[in-house]
């Protein structure tokens, strides 16, 4: 036993215990710590290229009439938007975060195959690079949508649609390779004693995230190869003319996509449950319901993917099933609300940055948690589909919702990342504008979806003027307010106040028992699990 | 506490009632009984949900304020309790069965579109609205009426901009209306807000659904799937009138349709003058062409082809005849056989063959259209 230890004290003399400099440091990294900056690093510059893109559309909505683009770039624009956020903003934000979070949390020295790791990383400026670049091409980039319905992908689309594909491809396995390292690392690197009911949620959500990751996101890849036989191949999956049915490409691509919307929530829910407790300075209430509500919200996103395609013409016993699958993925979620306010209660609360994007999360998700439920009702979802209150409704999840966990996560984490705190001030100007503003950007269109505006349209009827210009005042004071959040954590990297190891007073977890800034290699050997 | 949450529930009722039923804040109450339930649906679950919220985060609100640590406050131990937890699982479910009892009610009426007095057959395609009125003989395209002016901010825009067309579909009120819903090229779907219709139009397949009106006037949708570059400029109007007006409507486009065929038979043996048909020919392009192909004729790079040069405009007539006739399969060029009338064919073509530098001098007569087609119909 003891030749095996001194042989590996020998071995590990070799490695460098400190990183290397320079670019190579960070092409070649196998560190959870480096590859988990980079995906953050990564993931703010996407959020930057998409909100830039998001700001074009809110420009031309600004006014009725065709103003700044043309109709067909238009539709370019809002499709990049989306896929860029999703794939290049919110997913790899999470990964990030599991990069860095969970080796820390359950004391494991590493990610369980890091050189995968430094792989699934580096793909993904490729994939991104590509997609982007064919905005360039003659005819510009895919105008489909970030759901690309056939047949307007296949047929009716321009070339451009093959390095769509490609890209797609690739953020795929880049997924795909992520997640596998979120399992296999949590199902064998867990320290001695670190029980399946002793893991932090964010540990518990992203374990059952990254079972749904490996579970979809081949779905996806199936989809897109489609797409491109069809339209460069001559097969003729969603062509009727050739047998096939383009409503199947919806089904398949909601069988992926709906699952997708969770891959990017739930792991929201495990940063609000780690950072609620904290800021009420009291264990987390139901921590077992938590788990068993994450897992069937889960479950039930594979039986709900339909409720996205209720106007395609589908027998109206599918449209009942459909209806009644996603009405209930409203319990579970309600537990987890439930769960959060409870634990608030009879806390002793303080409002530091972190719980303030909490508490906002809790209130706006919630509210987007409504607007779902509202679209669920299969008949007035004939009236809601394919409105601006759909755009509200998923905005309100994946803005207010992960996108605010995410920064939530970021302003917890970044003092012990950094070793420094962050400037208070303008974190908490960061908070108040974006609350503010995000609203003045998403709930007018609650009413301008109601009241009949179609989404994904360059230019509009008069009735919806007043709000979308008061939408788009919303959209660029957001927009504006997000590059706060970029000084604030440029200026924590440089410099700032120094932390302790226990960052926060009420904070519980492995990670608060390792130094701040976090050292290059931790948990070497395994921590005692009390 | 029940005084107070009556009173809120009565606030509500009244608010929503009144002030939120067609106003620019809501979802339209529209003109249909299923229109009517579908809004009710909506008030209803939105009621609910502003309940719940308002209970729940009044709490948390409370917890917010009283228990900060500021204040002082020592955090409490308990962190479970099955009945708690078991009673907030249990009693969403029973909110929940109760709004899926009426929605499931409204939804199998919807779907039920048997035992019609008028079917429409309804065409999308790239980006227009076709209207066939089945057995009846009448049918036509309906397009946007918005000019490119009013679009581009050159002249004022008037009260129905964007949701104006050339043609609207004229339907009877207090009739079943059954509408067959398909597509010539990529998924549309269409949308009137008023009858709580919205049904995708998928290519290569007939989807139904259906409509009973109550009051007569105009009512105005849109395309509501993404379905391409001017997804943004197919609006559907409806007119709705009564059945009397309505009969003497449909036998008025019947008469019209015999005309215009009276008017093509009589053109066959005339020789159109060039200034005419070119005069005729940039309306025809600028109304149906210039979406994709651009006024400048230049079309856009890499999507849409170019009219200037086009090889198929400098080569064979019959080849540019056939384009026209047939579409190419598989593009968004379409045919335009059925949309246009031999004259405009003919004009348009002959537009495109002598305008933008493309100085052919072709001149291109109604009769030459008409043989194409009589020769695909031989084929056929």
């Amino acid at each position: 036993m003891s030749s095996i230890a001194e042989q590996s004290n020998t071995n590990e003399a070799h490695h460098a215990h400190q990183p290397a400099r320079g670019f190579k440091r960070w092409l070649f990294t196998t560190n959870h710590k480096d590859i988990g900056s980079l995906y953050l690093i990564f993931s703010l510059t996407m959020f930057l290229i998409g909100g830039a893109m998001a700001m074009v559309i809110r420009a031309e909505l600004f006014q009725p009439g065709l103003q700044l683009v043309d109709p067909h770039f238009f539709n370019q624009m809002t499709t990049m938007h989306g896929l860029i956020m999703v794939f290049g903003a919110v997913m790899p934000a999470f990964t990030g975060l599991a990069n860095w979070m969970i080796p820390l949390m359950i004391g494991a020295p590493d990610m369980a195959l890091p050189r995968m790791n430094n792989w699934s990383f580096w793909i993904l400026p490729f994939a991104f690079l590509i997609l982007l670049a064919s905005l360039f091409m003659p005819g510009g980039g895919p105008a489909f949508g970030w759901t690309f319905y056939a047949p307007l992908s296949t047929a009716f689309s321009n070339d451009s649609t093959a390095l769509f594909v490609f890209a797609v491809h690739i953020m795929g396995i880049s997924s795909i390779m992520g997640a596998i390292n979120v399992v296999v690392t949590i199902v064998n690197m867990r320290a001695p004693g670190m029980t399946w009911m002793k893991l932090p949620l964010f540990v518990w959500t992203w374990l059952i995230t990254a079972f749904l990751l490996i579970a979809v996101m081949p779905v996806l890849a199936g989809a897109v190869t489609m797409v491109l036989t069809d339209k460069y191949f001559a097969t003729s999956f969603f062509d009727a003319a050739g047998g096939g049915d383009p409503v199947m490409f919806q089904h398949i691509f909601w069988f992926f996509g709906h699952p997708e919307v969770y891959i990017m929530i739930l792991p929201a829910f495990g940063i609000i449950s780690t950072i609620v407790p904290t800021f009420s300075r009291k264990k987390l209430f139901g921590y077992a319901s938590m788990v068993y509500a994450t897992s069937s919200i889960a479950l039930l996103s594979f039986i709900v993917w339909a409720h996205h395609m209720f106007t395609t013409g589908m027998p109206v016993a599918a449209e009942l099933f459909f209806m009644y699958a996603t009405m209930l993925i409203s319990v579970p979620t309600g537990v987890k609300v439930f769960n959060w306010v409870a634990t608030m209660w009879r806390g002793s609360i303080s409002f530091e940055v972190p719980m303030l994007f909490s508490i906002a999360f809790i209130v706006l998700f919630t509210l987007g948690g409504f607007s779902g439920l509202m679209l669920a009702i299969t008949p007035a979802d004939f009236q809601y589909h394919d409105t601006y209150f759909v755009v509200a409704h998923f905005h309100y999840v994946l803005v207010t919702g992960a996108v605010f966990s995410i920064m939530a996560g970021a302003y917890y984490w970044l003092p012990k990342w950094t070793g420094n705190m962050f400037n208070i001030t303008l974190a908490k100007w960061h908070f108040w504008l974006s609350l503010v503003s995000v609203n003045v950007l998403f709930f007018p269109m609650h009413f301008v979806g109601l009241a009949g505006m179609p989404r994904r349209i360059p230019d509009y009827a008069l009735q919806f003027a007043d709000f979308n210009a008061i939408i788009s005042i919303g959209g660029f004071a957001f927009g504006l307010s997000q590059l706060l959040f970029v000084v604030v954590v440029y200026k924590c990297a440089k410099g700032g106040d120094k932390v302790p190891a226990k960052v926060w007073d009420g904070a519980h977890g492995l990670e608060w028992e390792v130094d701040s800034p976090a050292p290059y290699h931790t948990f070497s050997t395994p921590p005692d699990i009390k | 506490m029940g005084k107070l949450s009556s009173s809120l529930w009565l606030i509500l009722f009244v608010f929503s009632q009144n002030v939120l039923a067609n106003s620019q804040y809501n979802m339209r109450k529209g003109v249909t009984d299923i229109s009517n339930n579908v809004y009710q649906l909506h008030m209803t679950i939105f009621l609910i949900c502003c309940v719940i919220g308002v209970i729940v985060f009044a709490i948390m609100f409370w917890a917010l304020i009283h228990h900060r640590k500021s204040k002082g406050a020592v955090p409490a131990q308990f962190h479970e309790s099955t009945k708690v937890e078991i009673l907030w699982t249990a009693i969403p479910f029973v909110i929940l069965i109760g709004m899926a009892i009426p929605a499931t009610k409204t939804l199998i009426a919807m779907e039920d579109a048997s035992k019609a007095d008028l079917t429409i057959k309804v065409t999308g395609s790239q980006w227009k609205w076709h209207y066939e009125y089945m057995g009846e003989d009448v049918e036509f395209y309906s397009m946007l009426a918005t000019t490119q002016d009013e679009i581009t901010n050159l002249s004022e825009k008037n009260s129905n901009y964007l949701l104006e067309v050339d043609k609207p579909l004229v339907l009877p009120i207090n009739q079943k209306v059954r509408f067959l819903m398909t597509s010539d090229d990529v998924i549309h779907s269409w949308w009137v807000p008023d009858f709580a219709v919205k049904k995708d139009a998928n290519p290569g397949f007939i989807n139904e659904t259906w409509t009973n009106i109550n009051e007569v006037g105009t009512y105005r949708g849109q395309c509501a799937e993404l379905c391409g570059k001017d997804h943004g400029f197919m609006p559907v109007v409806v007119e709705a009138k009564t059945e009397e007006d309505f009969k003497a409507w449909l036998a008025e486009a019947k008469q019209a349709k015999q005309k215009a065929a009276a008017e093509s038979a009589a053109l066959l043996d005339q020789v159109v003058p060039k200034e005419e048909l070119m005069a005729l020919g940039e309306q025809v392009y600028m109304a149906n062409c210039a979406a994709c192909h651009q006024p400048t004729g230049l079309g856009l790079s890499g999507v849409f082809p170019a009219m200037k040069g086009s090889p198929v405009i400098l080569g064979d007539v019959k080849g540019h005849i056939d384009i026209l006739l047939k579409g190419s399969p598989g593009t968004s060029m379409q045919s335009f056989a059925k949309q246009l009338s031999i004259k405009q064919i003919a004009a348009v073509i002959t537009y495109k063959r002598n305008a933008w530098g493309n100085d052919t001098g072709d001149v291109i007569q109604p009769s030459e259209i008409q043989a194409a087609l009589d020769a695909d119909g031989e084929a056929k």
